[in-house]
């Protein structure tokens, strides 16, 4: 029996199906059977970003109303054997679903997986009722920003209300150390400060995440961007590894580490 | 009949009039009485300046038309104003309602954003306010932990109940009608065990030490020593 585990925000754009897409991607790298499950009816992205879009035949809405197995929907990944995409439907919108629909259908997938990773659409209307039904465990996704933040707030509430769902965990997103430090953002500290949950992972800010999700290639794929270690790092995490927070620094080249180390900075 | 003692009894004091009910009488023939007896010594106060008037019903219970109808005889002797009925009987509801008022609601969360919290009388809160998070109570308000979302003490109006928070760093503070917001320019770090009142001087909540609020007022300390009255 598996886990469901629902990546959820509150707040739109804060990159809740980029991190979908590559925890689950790192969590096949390390050799789990993963389904993905884009709830997002109506705004499906998962399948885009994860370079899938193309295979689609059955979709969420169509096992739930019974015109397929669930299993057909299922669509294989490029790159792993392991990790699935269950894709949301484009031409329906959230009502289409219900609460326990959803969670039925979760139950089935947990019986083959070993994770279920459950893609929130924002809001905290039905398609967040539907997204969290099923899940066991929850990760935040939030951005420095007071905004995200607020919003983070919010869906921790909700979340924690729900009695099946194990206490959430945290993932900041687009962390930007040089705007950390001019003030321009806010604190990692400030963040934790108000939310008060565990925190699962930071991952900075890259540009390589945005040109990896239009070619459709998760980044946690490559070998040493440091947003791809972030992802890898977190899905560690998952598996129940510790695994420390990475430095927010920029790497330094070799001769800045040697000053380092001779404490002359 | 005659050597009866009287239904209403007039007290003249310093500050006005008392007028001690019978509670034994029928409340009909208390009523003909009161009449009666405020007539009969109009001319004592009608040219006088204006008197407030204390009635004490005893161990009688009034309703509220019962008061109603007291006070508008009272009212409708020109001069006299009352101040207020007392009685010494209550209902149970108001008995319970009391002391809904007199209790403390202990939470222990942290109330985030979206979250409200109410409570009858006075609130505890062992965990941060979030911004966008609310905590309203009918009595005061203490908050172990960091206030930054919206408190209201006193929410049925009085003014006379204080928050106080071990890290204040408010939205907004309302206690009983008066309002105040967070400065718009962000201040220093939010400091340590503050208390927020209405200052009776300006009418306007005002943050202070702890201490300094218990010093001017040393009112927070009696006050959990009376209990119920």
């Amino acid at each position: 029996m598996g886990e469901a585990i629902v990546i959820t925000s509150g707040k739109g754009g804060v990159g809740k199906t980029t991190t979908t897409a590559n925890i689950g991607t790192a969590l096949a790298l390390q050799g789990k059977k993963v389904c993905l499950v884009d709830t997002d009816i109506g705004l499906r992205n998962l399948d885009v970003v994860m370079g899938l879009e193309n295979r689609i035949i059955y979709d969420l809405v169509d096992a739930v109303e019974g015109r397929c197995k669930l299993s057909q929907t299922l669509i294989k990944d490029k790159r792993f054997d392991d990790l699935r995409l269950l894709p949301a439907s484009q031409s329906k919108d959230k009502s289409a679903v219900r609460p326990e629909q959803m969670a039925k259908i979760v139950e089935e997938l947990k019986r083959d997986f070993d994770y279920v990773l459950i893609d929130c659409p924002a809001g905290i209307e039905q398609g967040f009722r539907n997204a969290i039904s099923g899940a066991d465990q929850a990760i935040v996704v939030t951005t420095p920003e007071t905004s995200a933040v607020r919003d983070a707030d919010r869906i921790i509430g909700l979340i924690e209300k729900e009695e099946h769902i194990a206490p959430p965990k945290l993932i900041i997103n687009r962390v930007r150390s040089h705007m950390i430090k001019s003030g321009g953002m806010i604190d990692i500290d400030d963040i934790m400060d108000v939310l008060s949950i565990d925190l699962l992972g930071i991952v900075v800010d890259d540009e390589e995440v945005i040109a990896a999700s239009n070619k459709g290639e998760p980044i946690a794929l490559q070998p040493s961007s440091r947003a791809a270690m972030a992802y890898r790092n977190i899905a560690r995490r998952i598996l129940g590894e510790s695994v420390p927070l990475m430095s927010l620094d920029e790497n330094k080249g070799f001769f800045k580490k040697v000053k380092q180390l001779l404490g002359m900075r | 009949m005659t050597n009866k003692r009287p239904l209403v009894m007039i007290m003249g004091k310093k500050d006005g009039l008392v007028l001690k009910l019978d509670d034994q009488c029928a409340y009909h023939d208390l009523l003909e009485e009161l009449k009666a007896r405020l007539s009969e010594r109009r001319q004592h106060y009608s040219d006088g300046p204006l008197l407030s008037v204390k009635v004490e019903a005893g161990n009688r219970y009034l309703d509220s038309a019962q008061r109603e109808e007291i006070q508008a005889i009272i009212r409708s002797e020109k001069m006299l104003v009352v101040e207020e009925i007392t009685s010494n009987v209550m209902t149970v509801e108001e008995c319970d309602e009391r002391l809904r008022r007199q209790s403390l609601l202990q939470v222990r969360q942290t109330v985030r954003s979206g979250q409200v919290l109410e409570a009858p009388g006075d609130l505890l809160v062992i965990g941060d306010v979030n911004p966008g998070g609310q905590v309203v109570a009918c009595g005061n308000i203490y908050i172990m932990g960091a206030l930054r979302g919206i408190a209201h003490a006193g929410a049925d109006g009085a003014s006379d109940k204080v928050i106080v928070s071990s890290l204040m760093k408010p939205t907004q503070l309302k206690i009983g009608s008066v309002f105040s917001r967070s400065a718009d320019v962000v201040e220093q770090e939010g400091r340590y065990m503050e208390c927020a009142y209405v200052d009776p001087n300006t009418g306007r909540i005002a943050v202070d030490r702890l201490q300094s609020y218990i010093k001017r007022f040393h009112g927070l300390a009696r006050m959990s020593y009376e209990g119920v009255k």
